[in-house]
């Protein structure tokens, strides 16, 4: 009964905070403000949902509360293609006319990366997922080493282009892209709450896991697909939010206390939702757009991390 | 013996290659008979870097192998416990508020950062179960992203993440007479390490059994942060970040020779250098007259030495 008290707080809070968001300070002009700031909180929207659910089926999959998929290595391969196309291209392509296929070409890509990584897991690592989330991480690092060497050369008025497109910014998101990422993060996430009450047997152990009948392989690399297609996704559209998914899941697991991945993809979506407002309004008003979100989100999420570790400690010692 | 021969000569030989492979012709049988410039191109060039690189590579795959033995952990590095990201907090914060000190500045107040990140850490991983060797670097690598998140935050702000990224890349062609002195700083380091390496060897067997043979555990424990801190900051600030190397130079020694660290100490630094030369040179010759920074050379030959080690190390398990 607490638990549907506290999605139904939830969903009110972040209704609030959109009325809230959309209505801080129009000066009068409210269709122009809802026009721009609609386009936000859709994406806002988006990407709290891909990123509470890939989080947080990350984490059973894993079987530990404290890695987010970004370890992968996805937003570094996100990184290494958009330099890799201003260092070909120039920032000339990053017109209008190219920029839907760019973000469709982004997307098949790192889909592509992330369906061949489950591939490797199902044909090479039988069991040991830690070595194949090492080896997401080197790859990491290769990614980033190769961005950065073509980072050093590149024209500064090209670099200003590219930080702009790496750093994730919900302002310039174009609509028709929302629309494609509001398909196919649907589609996904249907998937993934489909395989959630497997998910909450996963989240037994691999062992009992087996013994009550799950097919572990087969839920292992699925859901490690949806994951990197989600991720991917919200990449591509907004850029890397990494730590975001962290505390999300994790607010998401004290505030429910349950084992059931459909209440805790839906209580963390909404507490991705509000917290992605939150942090635009604190961009947007208190730092007057001298930071990103990005780093916002990373910092908190940082402390949180550090703050969650050392409690897990002291919930261990009692 | 004769491989201890064998192996000095080859170390004498890619010193040798080093020197003499380069735009400027410097013409190995005529040596007393070079113009002026050819011996400058000699003095302030070409002798300077292949020098660095030699103790580059040697002290950041020793301070990789010390690491590992403080920390009982295989896979941790100066790159994976956060140490380098503390150290480009430091650059930045001296970019920032001190511009124009000089390196020696620079080299304190990143190593100040280095040292209190990686104490930091070492605290942080005390609370993490230390069963799972894979857990620790994969925490440690989201610890450095935490602090580099924040000297992204600065940078940003301060326009600064082109220059941040420049100074990072692991590059030897900027070495000249005059800006490259501080490297020889770990030499004496490399020396203390060498006194050390029993202490060290006994640490890596965990803390009660140190503290049973008679060994001052906190404060060697220091020493060795200290010395990882002071040696990774110097070779950040001179020559850049230079990823993998600590990992896996270590790694592959110990695998082939075991585990004492008096017999590896040589070892691994002579490994580590002529790695670091072998890269620099491939770097150097392939776009002749232009260059591949050398950080890009180790993170591809790295990676898949990484992966390759990896692999290895699953299938003794299974």
């Amino acid at each position: 009964m607490t638990r549907k008290l506290t999605s139904i707080t939830l969903g009110l809070a972040v209704l609030v905070a959109c009325s809230l968001f959309m209505t801080y300070q129009t000066y009068g002009n409210l269709d122009f403000a809802i026009a721009l700031r609609g386009k936000k909180i859709v994406a806002f929207i988006l990407v709290g949902i891909a990123c509470s659910f890939s989080t947080i089926s990350f984490q059973t999959l894993s079987q530990n509360k404290l890695l987010t998929p970004n370890i992968l290595g996805i937003d570094s391969f996100y990184v290494l293609i958009q330099t890799l196309s201003i260092f070909v291209f120039g920032s000339q392509s990053l017109s209008k006319a190219t920029s839907l296929w760019d973000f469709l070409l982004t997307i098949t890509l790192t889909m592509s990366l992330s369906t061949y990584l489950s591939f490797i897991l199902l044909k090479k690592f039988k069991r040991n997922l830690f070595l194949f989330l090492m080896i997401g991480m080197i790859l990491g690092t290769f990614f980033n080493n190769v961005s950065n060497f073509m980072q050093v050369i590149l024209d500064p008025n090209e670099y200003d282009h590219l930080q702009g497109k790496l750093f994730a910014s919900f302002s310039n998101v174009k609509p028709d892209h929302l629309t494609i990422a509001a398909i196919l993060i649907a589609i996904i996430c249907l998937f993934l709450w489909h395989l959630a009450p497997q998910l909450d047997v996963l989240h037994l152990g691999n062992d009992h896991a087996i013994n009550l009948g799950i097919d572990l392989r087969r839920l292992q690399l699925m859901t490690l697909f949806a994951i990197t297609a989600l991720v991917g996704i919200s990449t591509a559209l907004v850029g890397p939010t990494s730590f975001l998914g962290f505390i999300v899941a994790n607010i998401a697991y004290q505030l429910m206390k349950t084992y059931r991945h459909q209440s805790l993809f839906l209580a963390g979506s909404l507490i991705a939702i509000l917290l992605l407002i939150l942090g635009e309004f604190l961009v947007e008003h208190i730092f007057s757009f001298n930071t990103t979100l990005n780093v916002i989100i990373e910092f908190t999420g940082g402390c949180y991390f550090i703050g969650q570790i050392l409690y897990e400690r002291n919930g261990n010692k009692r | 013996m004769t491989k201890k021969i064998a192996g000095i000569i080859f170390l004498v030989i890619l010193i040798v290659s080093s020197i003499f492979i380069g735009l400027v012709d410097l013409p190995i049988f005529e040596l007393g008979t070079w113009s002026s410039r050819q011996n400058l191109v000699l003095l302030s060039s070409r002798l300077p870097r292949t020098l660095s690189l030699v103790i580059a590579g040697a002290s950041v795959s020793v301070s990789g192998l010390v690491m590992q033995n403080l920390m009982q952990n295989k896979f941790v590095s100066p790159n994976t416990a956060g140490t380098m990201d503390s150290a480009k907090l430091g650059i930045v914060f001296v970019m920032i508020f001190l511009p124009n000190a000089p390196l020696l500045m620079r080299t304190t107040v990143a190593f100040g950062f280095a040292f209190l990140g990686t104490c930091l850490f070492l605290l942080i991983s005390r609370y993490l179960p230390s069963k799972n060797t894979i857990l620790i670097p994969l925490v440690g690598i989201m610890f450095g992203n935490i602090i580099g998140s924040i000297a992204t935050f600065f940078a940003y702000q301060h326009q600064l993440l082109q220059n941040m990224a420049s100074w990072l890349q692991g590059n030897f062609s900027v070495v000249m007479r005059g800006n490259y002195e501080l490297l020889y700083l770990s030499i004496p380091l490399f020396i203390i390490i060498y006194l050390f390496a029993y202490q060290f060897t006994i640490m890596a067997a965990g803390q009660e059994m140190a503290i049973n043979l008679g060994i001052s555990y906190q404060k060697m424990r220091l020493v060795g942060i200290g010395i990882i801190a002071l040696s990774s900051s110097i070779v950040l600030v001179s020559v850049g970040n230079i990823p993998f190397l600590g990992i896996i130079v270590p790694n592959l020694v110990s695998l082939k020779f075991g585990d004492q660290m008096k017999n590896n100490l040589p070892l691994t630094a002579y490994f580590g250098a002529s790695f670091l030369l072998i890269c620099d040179m491939i770097g150097r010759i392939i776009i002749a007259p232009y260059e591949i920074s050398v950080s890009l050379i180790v993170g591809v030959l790295g990676s898949i030495c990484f992966i390759g080690l990896l692999l290895k190390e699953s299938r003794r398990y299974s």
